[in-house]
């Protein structure tokens, strides 16, 4: 039997800089050898939530030794504007600053100390002014960034009123900093004719490159922007980068010497925006048997001082609203409020999970007030396969298979005889309580932003048969890089160690979306299969000429090209059609097919397919500290047709445990004057490997295909497993509810920290 | 004397006879050394990115310690040998073991945190031959990973120890314990610069001359505190004293009735020595910190920075320790609690040092504390709460209750301690007491807790204890179901 290729289509290869990784030979931005004349910058942050500036003054910074220069607006060259989709949303602050940690100026020395400690000797004189600090006095105040958006499917108020049960409530959903290990960072190079070379730490080189040609009054052929990989970004890193790049550009052009703009960690996590909290209001109503029949929910989101990318974040809320269930009739108010706090933004779920969780919350308060186990709840309100399948922004949901998953995870987890075992524990048990529960998770594919589904490759194949793979997509750890290579590998049917991947850069693909939503290998795979298939085709063409054989006797093979009964090795063959002036490179091009969406209508279909997942998670708590710890938690999830089942395994779990941070541990905590408190690992706790379940199962979807024609049938996997979580916060609320008799409402929000619990538990009691 | 610090970077000798005193060893690695595979995540040892392994000679055997070089004086490596993740791989490219399985088992994602993964799991491989789930664990939790959710790191880790395939590391370690008695010539250091002084005494009167000649001088033990103050909030340390190699204060001693514990002493070192002695202290210890830390990180320096959410003192205090305090003077003893005067604020002089901890041994009594946080293990207390409980019978004929977390300083509940002295150790006593627990605190709301919650949770803590000494819950909480 012939040896099989390495590295296509479904073989569960290591992550491609898994060696330098381990080996620290992985390059950083920060570890790239310091050009010559290299300058350090350091931005001057706000100290007030809202004021105006009345000076400011660097004086005694410029005095020391070494400090060469301090930008402020003023300085800026061109447009002072980073709004990835509105306008007048400001890199350096003008008149007014507007949250604690907002860039005020950055100021240029010749060492990263000097620079960290000269930032911190600017004199700015404020007046202060009003700030609103919470959702509800944005509310109040009718503080908003951008209009209200509302999905409605049927007459909600009608079927609420109508049925026999109904409940309301107010929940609080969370904030959390991506806590990317690499904090934000940029490097930009002056080049000749005053161009600039970019280095930044960004999922989303095409807007550093506009934003830095924006702010410079540059036609965008003047910027470069590179990445190799990330240290992380988790969407940390797809509209905040351009702080640090605009600001370095900037001193870079004007010094004529490169700059670089490392953010310490504090700085980092007061400067740079966080996934967006939320504050709920809902109704819903229902039948005996639990089946909802309609829902109300508003749900508003603390944007922060701008709008940044909220309205699409907002817009996601709404579209997760639903999660895997047919609400029939249903009224989703988004409201995005404007705070004198950080503006947040994009993060892993990018709204789906805020969206999720309250419906999640509802189901489960729905099966405490009549008593039935909350996943027969949750399976009597799935959406139908041909019918009941309608969401309440009016998509047809065609690819559902979350019963067959809830079916499958019931049984592999033996949640039935657990769930026994779990209400005779806490039967037995006065102080420790165990909770359990089950969650299905579907999540839509697409950037719900039409246009930005497109992504564009480049492919050279060499004369001695190496190749060069470049595409917009960028590595954050995510393993992007080595799938859309296995999509290379695969189409030449050659080794992947062969495909040469190299840094994204704005100067090989251009005006490419960010990295994000999931959609890096659905986009660039796509992408990177189309350039590979019209070199291939060319070859074939050429081959069927040059060897006068039919097209379809000629097979790329196991490294090899069989040509009829002639075969040659993959770099002979290249060889031959160099020498025959054969094209051997090209780019592709690829748009995702299907999707729209009718803003105005608030109607369309947003998503070219649906992910999906199920998590059953076990806890043990502690009633009189409210510690609790996860026991077990069993995973089915949905990644299709999987490129590479290691790297889609590690998503899934990471994004779970990310997810159960985000709900149990990870606690933005701000002060009376706006000023964030947790900014630190010290003070900003992230999971540690002890606050994993104890017991992880964790299983991909055997035997499912994409519907859609997406890369090899394969689904997006980085965002959609985050909201596995949501069943351990369940879980938590289950063995709260022990405390009582298990059928009464747990008024718990996330994040349930041991203080949250505690304090749920105290008010229950009570 | 000698005028330089002398330590290997992995098999290279540097010698320095000039230094930045405040150069953390981090930045010595990647500014001075272009050693750039370890990583910055947070420059206060809270991330683990920049974990390296410190290879040290101590009582003639050679140890193996994970810290985290962001608050690591360069200056501190005298007479040691520093490794980083550039030195594990074997000239023919052959990658370490605990290298191999992180690549083999998937344990890297974005690769940041990694290096530092891979030194703390060096560190574990070369100290302990078949460590336990519990102890990988232990070696891991100082290491942040934001991308994998840990489950293949920890396979990795059990797969490298269990495997154990030989490799020139194997060796080299071993050859480490020459090359390290060759610096030790037991010489004191003395580095006397206008940019910033620093020195290595080597006995007590020279720690006390050297103290009483620079009383504004600096201690640095661990540095897990100092470190930070060059770090974070920016500041020159002008003149360091480095109080390690004192004998004194690195001793354990352990006689009939007290167990005397040096000031220097670290807290891994104290986990190892005590933990028979007091457990439930020791258990506590074990949530301290990282690893990294507790390798670095003394008990002393745990009481000298007088912080009202220090782990030891809550503990310390209610097993009625006593402190014994230095100076050319000559020595002079307090009960621990009256060494903290207010919030930060110690009875030390600034002539003297903190030379030991006297505790009592524990005898025929309950002993208990407890730690809540937000997140279980390398966190902060919100609530810290300690209970020494002698019973006569029924009878409570002693108790000390202490809390952290609940006041300016670490502050004996007073009011509930003689509301149960000489009452019957019931339910109902101890419910009452928990309210005069609310009358002998008033607690602050801050990021770690709202004084509601403080409240609530010491007394619930009071109740929990109970509970255990009367064998209605285990010790370990939460922790003792699903192992």
């Amino acid at each position: 039997m012939a040896i099989e290729f390495r590295g296509g289509m479904g073989s569960a290869i290591a992550h491609d800089s898994a060696h330098k990784h381990v080996s620290g030979e992985a390059i950083y931005l920060d570890d790239i050898p310091n050009p010559a004349g290299l300058l350090h910058g350091q931005i001057v942050m706000s100290t007030k939530a809202h004021a105006k500036i009345l000076s400011i003054d660097a004086t005694e910074a410029l005095a020391l030794d070494g400090v060469i220069a301090i930008y402020t607006a003023k300085d800026i060259i061109g447009h002072n504007d980073a709004a990835p989709i509105f306008s007048n949303e400001p890199v350096l602050a003008e008149e007014i600053v507007e949250y604690v940690g907002m860039p005020l100026a950055v100021i240029v020395a010749d060492s990263f100390k000097l620079a960290s400690k000269a930032a911190l000797m600017v004199k700015v004189e404020y007046e202060d002014l009003e700030p609103i600090l919470s959702i509800q006095e944005a509310l109040k105040k009718e503080s908003f960034v951008a209009a209200d958006h509302t999905l409605r499917l049927g007459d909600a108020k009608a079927a609420i009123e109508k049925s026999q049960h109904n409940l309301k409530g107010h929940y609080t959903i969370g904030g959390q900093d991506h806590f990317y290990l690499e904090g934000q960072i940029a490097m930009a190079v002056p080049e000749e004719d005053k161009d600039l070379l970019v280095y930044s730490s960004t999922q989303h080189p095409s807007e550093v490159q506009a934003l830095v040609a924006e702010f410079m009054n540059f036609d965008l052929h003047k910027v470069t922007v590179e990445v190799r990989r990330m240290g992380g970004g988790f969407g940390g890193k797809e509209t905040q980068p351009a702080i640090m790049a605009c600001c370095a550009g900037l001193a870079a052009h004007c010094l004529g010497q490169p700059v670089k703009i490392r953010v310490c960690r504090d700085d980092d996590m007061i400067m740079t925006g966080k996934r967006h909290n939320f504050e709920v209001d809902y109704e819903v109503g229902f039948d005996d048997k639990g089946v909802i029949q309609g829902v109300k929910m508003q749900l508003a989101s603390q944007c922060g001082n701008v709008a940044d990318l909220s309205t699409s974040i907002l817009d996601r809320a709404l579209f997760h609203a639903d999660n895997c269930y047919n609400l029939k009739n249903a009224e989703l108010h988004g409201l995005p409020c404007k705070t004198n706090t950080v503006s947040n933004t994009a993060f892993r779920g990018f709204g789906g999970p805020q969206g999720m969780i309250v419906i999640e919350h509802i189901i489960d308060e729905i099966s405490r007030c009549l008593k039935i186990d909350s996943l027969e709840v949750r399976r009597r309100n799935l959406y139908g396969k041909e019918t009941d399948n309608i969401t309440p922004y009016h998509q047809k949901v065609e690819d559902n298979i979350a019963p067959e998953i809830l079916d499958q995870l019931e049984k592999t987890s033996d949640y039935q005889k657990r769930r026994r075992e779990v209400d005779q524990f806490n039967v037995q048990n006065e102080f420790f309580k165990k909770g359990l529960a089950i969650s299905p998770v579907k999540f839509g594919i697409s950037f719900t932003t039409s246009f930005l589904n497109q992504a564009g490759a480049l492919v050279h194949v060499y004369k001695d048969g190496s190749i060069h793979l470049n595409h917009g997509g960028t590595e954050m750890g995510q393993g992007l890089f080595i799938k859309v290579a296995q999509v290379v590998a695969q189409e030449f049917q050659v080794d992947v160690e062969r495909v040469k991947i190299t840094a994204t850069t704005t100067a090989k693909v251009p005006n490419t979306s960010a990295t994000a939503a999931s959609s890096g290998t659905d986009l660039n795979g796509k992408a990177a299969q189309a350039a590979a298939r019209q070199i291939r085709q060319r070859l074939v063409q050429f081959a069927a000429q040059y060897f006068e054989v039919e097209a379809q006797e000629i097979k790329f093979d196991n490294n090899q090209v069989i040509l009829g009964d002639k075969t040659l090795s993959f770099a002979e063959f290249i060889d031959l059609a160099y020498h025959n002036r054969v094209s051997l490179s090209s780019t592709g091009f690829y748009s995702t097919p299907k999707i729209f969406y009718d803003r105005e209508k608030a109607s369309g279909r947003p998503f070219f397919y649906y992910a999906y997942g199920a998590c059953v998670s076990e806890v043990i708590l502690d009633t009189l500290t409210g510690e609790y710890r996860f026991l077990r938690a069993d995973i089915l999830h949905d990644v299709g047709h999987s490129i590479n089942p290691a790297i889609d395994l590690g998503q899934v779990e990471g994004a779970f445990i990310q997810g159960l941070g985000w709900l149990t541990m990870e606690e933005l905590w701000w002060d009376q004057q706006g000023q964030l408190k947790t900014h630190a690992p010290s003070t900003y706790k992230i999971p540690t490997c002890r606050d994993i379940p104890l017991d992880l199962r964790v299983e991909l979807m055997p035997e499912v295909s994409n519907q859609e024609d997406t890369i090899y049938r394969s689904k997006a996997v980085g965002e959609p497993p985050f909201m596995l979580a949501i069943s351990g916060w369940l879980a938590i609320k289950d063995a709260i509810a022990a405390i009582g008799n298990g059928n009464i409402s747990v008024p718990l929000n996330c994040p349930a920290t041991p203080e949250h619990v505690l304090m749920t538990i105290q008010k229950m009691r009570s | 004397m000698r005028q330089s610090v002398r330590f290997f970077l992995s098999d290279q000798l540097i010698e320095l006879s000039h230094l930045d005193s405040n150069m953390t060893l981090l930045d010595f690695l990647r500014e001075e050394r272009q050693r750039c595979g370890t990583k910055e995540g947070c420059a206060e040892g809270d991330c683990g990115a920049c974990t390296v392994t410190i290879v040290e000679l101590n009582d003639g055997q050679i140890s193996c310690k994970a810290v985290n070089s962001c608050i690591v004086f360069v200056a501190s490596l005298d007479g040691k040998q520093v490794l980083t993740v550039e030195d594990l791989k074997s000239s023919d490219g052959v990658l370490h073991p605990v290298q191999q399985a992180m690549v083999d088992l998937h344990g890297s994602q974005c690769g940041f945190c990694t290096p530092g993964f891979i030194m703390s799991l060096f560190a574990l491989y070369y100290s302990e031959e078949n460590p336990s789930f519990e102890s990988i664990n232990d070696a891991l939790i100082g290491n942040l990973c934001r991308c994998t959710g840990y489950r293949p790191i920890l396979d990795a880790a059990r797969a490298a120890v269990d495997t154990r395939p030989a490799h020139h590391w194997d060796q080299a370690m071993v050859n480490i314990k020459e090359r390290l008695e060759q610096l030790h010539d037991g010489e004191d250091v003395e580095l006397i610069q206008n940019a910033g002084s620093y020195f290595i005494p080597r006995n007590l009167k020279a720690l006390l001359d050297l103290k009483a000649k620079y009383p504004k001088s600096f201690l640095l033990a661990g540095g897990t505190d100092l470190g930070l103050y060059v770090t974070k909030r920016k500041m020159h340390l002008q003149t360091i004293i480095q109080v390690t190699e004192v004998p004194e204060l690195s001793d354990v001693i352990i006689d009939s009735d007290f167990i005397r514990i040096g000031a220097a002493v670290t807290y891994s070192e104290a986990l190892e020595k005590l933990s028979t002695h007091y457990p439930s202290f020791c258990d506590m210890l074990l949530r301290l910190g990282s690893r990294q830390i507790r390798n670095l990180g003394t008990i002393g320096g745990n009481l000298v920075n007088a912080s009202p959410i220090g782990d030891s003192p809550p503990s310390l205090v209610a097993l009625g320790a006593r402190v014994v305090i230095s100076s050319q003077s000559g020595d002079r003893e307090m009960p621990l609690d009256e060494f903290f005067l207010d919030y930060r604020k110690t009875a030390l002089k600034p002539e003297e040092i903190l030379k030991t901890i006297i505790v009592p041994r524990l005898g025929q009594t309950y002993f208990r504390t407890y730690k809540l946080s937000k997140r279980f293990d390398q966190d902060i207390s919100s609530v810290c709460g300690a209970y020494y409980l002698k019973l006569n019978g029924e009878r409570v004929a002693d108790i000390r209750i202490c809390y952290g977390g609940m006041a300016a300083t670490p502050r004996r509940a007073y009011g509930a301690e003689a509301f149960l002295r000489s009452k019957n150790w019931h339910k109902d006593t101890v419910e009452s007491a928990m309210l005069e627990l609310a009358k002998d605190y008033q607690p602050m709301n801050d990021f770690r807790g709202s004084a509601e919650y403080r409240s609530l949770a010491s007394q619930n803590l009071l109740l929990r204890f109970y509970l255990e000494s009367m064998g209605e819950v285990g010790p370990g909480g939460v922790l003792d179901y699903g192992n």
